[in-house]
């Protein structure tokens, strides 16, 4: 497999943000999730739950609510506005205040035409859903007390919402209330005076009412007599979110437990037609307060303060022993968030909000693999205005430093003192005139030699800058000949003649020879462009691998057979998508790949594994003679020793930076759970 | 079982209650359980045994309501046949003979399933025939590969469907669309099946698990889309679970000794009932829901009202994971003692076939935990006068050294109990290995001796008074050692006084040694063929000369005491060898092929008496003679033997078995047969006063109005004359009879006429009786 000298890394503090709310369009089956720190992400549910687009949030700006409207997305938070996002270009496209103090809830009739806000002070507002924005169109009757939830009837002709201490019913026609439904407040835990928010309705098509509450219950309610029919006491804790099933069988509610409770709609004979709501399945995937949920057809998705997305397959709709019935936790982003300076020996840490640049330290060891990395320089790198930072790109020389916002970009020079003592500081100097093509980015990146920087930017283009000695320089822009999705990942080969871009809609270009990959079904994670063959390889949602000869203009004999043969059932089964590719000078046959779980190295001498063969051996073939090893190795070269890994990058002197997050720290900086007692404690 | 002439090995007393799920009666009087070849009716009340049901010949598998009538009650034995019995006055009704064996039993209206062999679960279809003994061939299996567990089958709604689980699968089969489902939800883990109950009026099963959640199914008609709830309380193995009879609670219990009733629909509001004392193995509730009965891993059947109070306690023998005292039997009550409870000694009494006591030896709190070691009665041995009992318990600890104590009780006849007299704290520096005490009833001082594996054996003897100072109070005598004796070394094994009293026998390894007890020295040692000796007895009576020992090495050997020489041996590979006290008899048991063979000889004569080769699966751990309260006459040789005394033997499997003669079980049947319900159980204060008067009363008209009934009748004179439980069924027997009213000489039938006539004119209560008895032949037939 090789030997490496390793830096393992441990102290990037990335900590994911809490999930506050999340939407699902059944149609795209693209799922939206909006965390804390106003962060909205896509992710393709029909692509192996890849995230494809990140949209940056920024500071005061909390999302509320979230809603699809056809393939239009807005947003909602209690800052007071509804926003819209353009999610061709990641930025948001319009925002309008809706003037009634912070609005708590959002939701858009089945037919889309309309967008009800529930506000502070307790008005519904209607908007209608225009071509390019919204417009206010009435008030419902207004309330005392703030609209916590709200639920449309399928047929768009009532609207129930829920308040404080009650669940208001109104006609979306005339805006008046028809029915009062009093929600009982909390008996054990809460004192009689205090309220009972109603946190969450659901309105089925049988006129049926469904809210949880803050008192732990679900309460099932008759819409058309405004009468109570079960009460289903779930915690001591609240019920913070329900969600139904598309064809309204099941209804599943989230609670501060981190409890995931399921009701279905059974008949409780077999022959007889009248069912009931019955609780039925717990599921706890969570520690923490479960904040969104959703039901689609076939699992339920759930996020909340623990910042974890798990989507739980039920096991009575997918087939058992599949690869669709295991559940699956998304925890790290599948993006880089660690850019590393090859030659100079530094590494760059993006955070949403300020980015830290190290140096890697010296290891000890002699040959020994787990060398310590020392602290020697700490620049934290302040940004400007609100906007988080969607992207950063430090220059292989390390002489280059850039991030972006959604609204602007930052280019510094970094000049190192290399000779000197290697604890003073780095100075930076900002290059203050940046060419004004400069700024709506979502991905940089530098070129090998370090002289140009490369953006992608509006509609899928790719703009190219010299920088040299404070001084950036727009050069041109390249445009691919079709495709509107953003680019999200940029690769420079080595000898700076080509660049490989890939879209979120699945497109692979190489420019400089304006040559298009043959797209495949799924999006492509990472690309990269082999420094001596030539030739691009290309690792998609999906787990396959491509090689794509650039100057053949097809693809390569390997990639060929690889996909004569199929990869092994073990790799398509694990979860997390590849997020790098790169390649190891000295050995040009090795491709070097990782995801969150693992670090792989694929040797293209080796015979390719075989569906029967034992995928993971390394551990086995440590222990045989080298005859037999030689004999029972295959192409993947799997390495598992390191867990959680954000980054695995080979640096110019062939050492090997390995960032790993271990979940324990991440845990624990999470707040304290709610209480509750455990059996033998 | 296996029958030798007309010996028979048999399960009487002692046996267990909790072997399986008991019964109800509707109106929640009795309490019916299978307890080894009977079925025990208890009043559940006043905890008495109400009577037996006794018939079957192998041991009972199950009981059940008939659901048809509810004061009949079918029962299946591993001898092949289902009986049908009208429980209340405990006659048998019917046979249905059977081939293969069955397990147990589930009743659904006018089929009978049973579990047979290869664990499938047969339906069988019962043939309605007059005749008492019915071969049923109408079989059609249901189910294949069920557990052999009842608990993990069950009916649901009215019998629509039958649930079964096994392991990690379930299998729902509705019987009117003929269709199985089967489901196989989990990949493993903890998530075995452990037991099933399915709701009287929803479509709701639930489950018990091994990692002690219980899943409530619904939804199960498709293949797919089944779904299921969980509740958690139990923190390992749900052992039974049950639903009331209107389906608002489910009862579950398990190895915690909790009794947990939870509301359906309602799944977080639970009840509990705590501290029922031993691990519930079955859980029952009575058709009207007012009592629940749960069953104990202590051989317990505990009767609870309304989930809040226990109200009564069905006690059977105690039967611990080992015996260690072995089986004793008590002087002075005749009771068989061993170890009952964790620490104590139980007295139960064979004859009436119930636990008498409880004497607490270790007198120590039980702590239940796993894995820590607890004081444990280890040996116990009664002087010849029931005056004294001797018990030794230990402690071994993992690190520290064994903890031993020899206490002494007296039998105090004021309080009728035993007292502790004497205790005595590491009486020997290792395990003690026998202890006896010397037999002779006659003489002054009782001596008992104690071998231990320390290479000693001591004699204790109750020593005088100690001088009492004034201050000080007067004790009684209290124990100590006398003598303590060796032998080169070796490690005593075995201990035995001659039934004088002169004699004392002690193994050591491969030498036994003869002592005096009064003057402690040493008379002879015997040697005999190399091998560590096993038992040793004294013959009794007219055989008193001989001494007889087993060794390890498949020998027996007898000598003669006089000329001090080998008088015969032969080659046996004996296990257990004991001597019966009233007579020369006595018993060999010896292990061969996982099986135990019984040979039962005087030690004078060369031919044994009675052998019986088999006598039961495994081996024989324990076993006594008990002697008879009133002695049996049997004039044939090989049974003679049980005429003074019963044997009763322990298997490895904790069955208490005995030998019973024909002519034993014929006194057994008849008497039974005999018994009537004694209307005095759950007697009123209300009923004294006017029950009695009222039964007076009726009586008065029953026999007023039996005269004039047509006696000339041939059919009805035989209808009369047979035993009511003879009788075939009604509804056979109806159309005989109105035919024998009607065709008739034409005088009879005016006459009959006449008497109708006559009756519809007397008063309103009259005419509603006579109704009755046109309705109910069998209450006619018993009244005459």
């Amino acid at each position: 497999m090789g030997e490496f000298k390793v830096h393992r890394i441990r102290f990037f503090n990335h900590m994911p943000s809490a999930i506050r709310v999340m939407a699902f369009n059944s149609h795209t089956e693209r799922l939206v999730v909006a965390r804390a720190d106003g962060a909205v992400e896509i992710f393709n549910f029909a692509d192996n739950y890849y995230q494809e687009k990140v949209i940056p949030g920024r500071d005061g700006k909390a999302v509320e609510a979230l809603c699809w409207v056809g393939r239009r997305l807005f947003s909602a938070g209690l800052d007071g506005e509804i926003t819209e996002y353009d999610l061709e270009n990641l930025r948001p496209r319009n925002s309008m205040e809706a003037y009634g103090g912070p609005i708590w809830t959002i939701s858009s009739n089945s037919q889309g035409t309309l967008l009800a806000a529930g506000c502070e002070d307790g008005t519904v507002k209607m908007f209608e859903v225009l071509e390019d924005r919204i417009q206010f169109q009435r008030n419902l009757s207004r309330q005392k007390g703030r609209i916590i939830s709200l639920s449309w009837h399928p047929t768009g002709s009532q609207i129930a919402a829920g308040m404080l201490d009650m669940i208001k019913i109104f006609d979306a026609e005339t805006g008046h209330a028809t029915h009062r439904l009093l929600v009982e407040r909390g008996l054990q835990r809460t004192s009689n005076s205090q309220e009972v928010v109603v946190w969450s309705v659901a309105f089925l098509s049988d006129h049926t009412i469904i809210s949880g509450d803050s008192a732990g219950k679900v309460q099932i309610w008759d819409g058309i007599t405004g009468t109570l029919v079960r009460t289903h006491l779930l915690t001591k804790w609240d019920v913070l979110v329900l969600a139904v099933s598309p064809d309204e069988s099941s209804v599943i509610a989230g609670t501060s437990e981190g409890t995931v409770v399921q009701f279905q709609f059974i008949s409780s004979t077999v022959d007889q037609q009248d069912k009931q709501w019955v609780r039925t399945r717990t599921f706890k995937s969570h520690s923490h307060d479960v904040r969104a949920l959703v039901h689609t057809d076939t699992a339920v998705v759930s996020g909340g303060v623990d910042t974890q997305l798990v989507v739980r397959p039920l096991l009575d709709k997918v087939e058992k022993n599949t690869q669709e019935s295991a559940m699956r936790k998304i925890i790290f982003p599948h993006r880089n968030l660690v850019s590393c300076a090859k030659k100079a020996g530094l590494l760059l840490f993006q955070f949403s909000d300020h980015l830290e640049l190290w140096r890697l330290g010296e290891s000890d060891g002699n040959g020994e693999t787990r060398a310590h990395t020392r602290l020697t320089s700490n620049l934290r790198v302040g940004r400007f205005g609100e906007d988080n930072i969607c992207c950063s790109a430090l220059s292989p020389c390390g002489g280059w430093l850039a991030y972006a916002t959604v609204s602007s970009v930052r280019l510094y020079r970094l000049q190192l003192d290399n000779n000197i003592t290697p604890l003073v500081p780095l100075s930076r100097l900002q290059v203050s005139k940046l060419p004004k093509e400069l700024n709506s980015v979502h991905q940089l990146s530098f070129s090998s030699d370090s002289s140009k920087l490369f953006a992608s930017s509006i509609l899928s283009s790719v703009i190219v800058a010299s920088v040299k000695e404070l001084e950036c320089k727009y050069l041109h822009t390249f445009k691919p000949p079709s495709g509107e999705q953003p680019v999200h990942l940029l690769s420079p080969s080595e000898d700076g003649n080509w660049l490989a871009t890939a879209n979120t809609g699945g497109e692979i270009h190489v420019f400089d020879l304006h040559c298009s990959v043959p797209v495949c079904g799924s999006c492509p994670t990472a690309v990269s462009i082999h420094p001596f063959s030539c030739s691009l390889v290309s690792v998609h949602a999906d787990q396959q691998i491509f090689e794509f000869s650039l100057k053949q203009k097809e693809f390569t004999a390997w990639s060929r057979k690889l996909q004569k043969q199929g990869m092994h059932p073990l790799w398509l089964q694990r979860d997390a998508p590849i997020t790098r590719v790169t390649f190891n000078p000295n050995n040009p046959t090795h491709i070097l790949l990782h995801d969150t779980s693992m670090f792989c190295i694929v040797d293209q001498i080796l015979p390719l594994p075989e569906e029967k063969t034992r995928f993971y051996n390394q551990s086995v073939l440590q222990s045989l003679s080298l005859g037999e090893r030689l004999r029972n190795s295959h192409a993947f070269k799997v390495y598992r020793n390191f867990q959680n890994l954000l980054c695995v990058d080979l640096m110019e002197d062939h050492s090997l930076v390995v960032v790993e997050r271990p979940l324990l720290d991440i845990v624990s900086q999470l707040p304290a759970p709610v209480q509750q007692k455990k059996f033998a404690t | 079982m296996v029958e030798y002439g007309d010996i028979r090995v048999v399960y009487r007393g002692g046996s267990k209650i909790n072997f399986r799920k008991p019964v109800i009666s509707n109106d929640s009087r009795f309490l019916l359980c299978a307890s080894g070849e009977s079925v025990k009716v208890f009043s559940s009340v006043t905890e008495e045994c109400v009577h037996e049901l006794r018939g079957h010949t192998g041991q009972v598998t199950g009981v059940l309501l008939r659901p048809s009538n509810h004061l009949q009650v079918y029962s299946c034995s591993t001898d092949g046949t289902v009986r049908l019995w009208d429980f209340t006055d405990g006659i048998l009704v019917r046979v249905k003979n059977e081939k293969g064996t069955f397990r147990t039993l589930v009743v659904k209206q006018v089929c009978v399933f049973v579990f047979a062999e290869l664990f499938q679960l047969v339906a069988v279809n019962l043939p309605q025939t007059p005749d008492q003994l019915v071969e049923a061939r109408d079989l059609s299996a249901v189910l294949s590969d069920v557990s052999s567990n009842p608990s993990t089958i069950a009916f649901g709604r009215g019998g629509e469907y039958l649930a079964s689980v096994n392991n990690l699968k379930m299998e729902i089969y509705f019987f009117k669309k003929n269709k199985s489902y089967r489901f196989e939800p989990f990949n493993g883990g903890k998530n075995t099946f452990t037991c099933i109950a399915c709701h009287p009026k929803d479509d709701c099963v639930a489950t018990g698990h091994d990692d002690g959640k219980i899943r409530l199914w619904r939804n199960f008609k498709q293949k797919k889309e089944y779904t299921y709830s969980t509740l958690h309380w139990h923190h390992s193995a749900v052992s039974s679970l049950c639903f009331t009879p209107e389906g608002t609670n489910l009862l579950s219990g398990g190895v915690e000794s909790v009794l947990v009733q939870w509301r359906y629909n309602q799944e977080n509001q639970k009840d509990f009932l705590p501290r029922l004392g031993a691990a519930i193995t079955h859980v029952t509730v009575s058709p009207d829901g007012a009592l629940f009965s749960t069953s104990h891993s202590d051989n317990k059947i505990t009767i609870i009202q309304s989930c809040v109070k226990v109200s009564a306690v069905i006690q059977g023998l105690v039967k611990g994971e080992n015996v260690t005292t072995g089986l004793l039997v008590d002087p002075r009550s005749k009771a068989l003692v061993l170890n009952g409870r964790p620490g104590h000694l139980q007295f139960y009494s064979l004859q009436r076939d119930k636990l008498l006591f409880h004497l607490d030896i270790v007198q120590q709190e039980y702590i239940h935990e796993a894995g820590l070691e607890q004081f444990e009665v280890v040996r116990a041995a009664f002087d010849a006068s029931g005056l004294w009992l001797a018990t030794v318990e230990e402690r071994k600890q993992k690190s520290a050294e064994l903890e031993l104590n020899l206490k002494l009780w007296s039998f105090d006849e004021q309080t009728q109990s035993f007292v502790l007299n004497t205790t005595v704290s590491a009486p020997h520096e290792a395990r003690i290995t026998a202890m006896c005490f010397s037999q002779a009833a006659d003489s002054q001082t009782t001596t008992l001796v104690s071998a231990s594996r320390d290479g000693h054996f001591k004699a204790w003897q109750l020593g005088l008074p100690a001088h009492t100072d004034g201050t000080q109070e007067y004790e009684g005598p209290s124990w100590s050692c006398d003598f303590v004796g060796a032998y080169h070394g070796l490690v005593p094994r075995c201990c035995c006084f001659s039934a004088d009293g002169s004699l004392l026998a002690v193994g050591f390894q491969e030498v036994v040694t003869v002592w005096n007890p009064t003057s402690w020295e040493l008379l002879t040692t015997l040697s005999q063929p190399p091998g560590d000796v096993r038992n040793l007895c004294f013959g009794q009576l007219s055989c008193s000369k001989y001494l007889l020992g087993s060794n390890n090495k498949k020998m027996v050997c007898c000598w003669n005491l006089l000329t001090c020489s080998l008088e015969w041996s032969t080659s046996m590979d004996v296990s257990l060898l004991l001597v019966d006290s009233r007579s020369e008899n006595m018993a060999a048991f010896c292990c061969q092929d996982g099986s135990t063979d019984l040979f039962v000889f005087k030690p004078s004569e060369p031919r044994p008496l009675f052998s019986q080769k088999a006598v039961c699966s495994g081996r024989v751990i324990h076993a006594v003679f008990t002697p008879r309260e009133v002695m049996l006459e049997s004039s044939e040789e090989s049974s003679q033997w049980l005429n003074r005394s019963q044997l009763y033997f322990l298997t490895e499997f904790m069955d208490l078995l005995t030998f019973s003669t024909k002519a034993e079980e014929e006194k057994l049947m008849a008497s039974s047969k005999q018994l009537v319900i004694d209307d005095t159980v759950a007697m009123t204060p209300f009923y004294l006063l006017l029950g009695k008067h009222r039964h007076e009363h009726l009586g008065n008209e029953e026999s007023a109005e039996r005269t004039p009934l047509p006696q000339s009748s041939v059919a009805i004179k035989e209808l009369l004359q047979t035993p009511a439980h003879v009788l075939p069924a009604t509804s056979f027997l109806c159309s005989m009879f109105a035919k024998s009213l009607l065709i008739s000489v034409t005088e009879t039938s005016r006459r009959v006429g006449h008497r109708f006539n006559l009756n519809n004119s007397d008063s309103d209560s009259n005419s509603s009786f006579r109704f009755r008895f046109f309705e109910d032949m069998t209450c006619f037939t018993r009244a005459s």
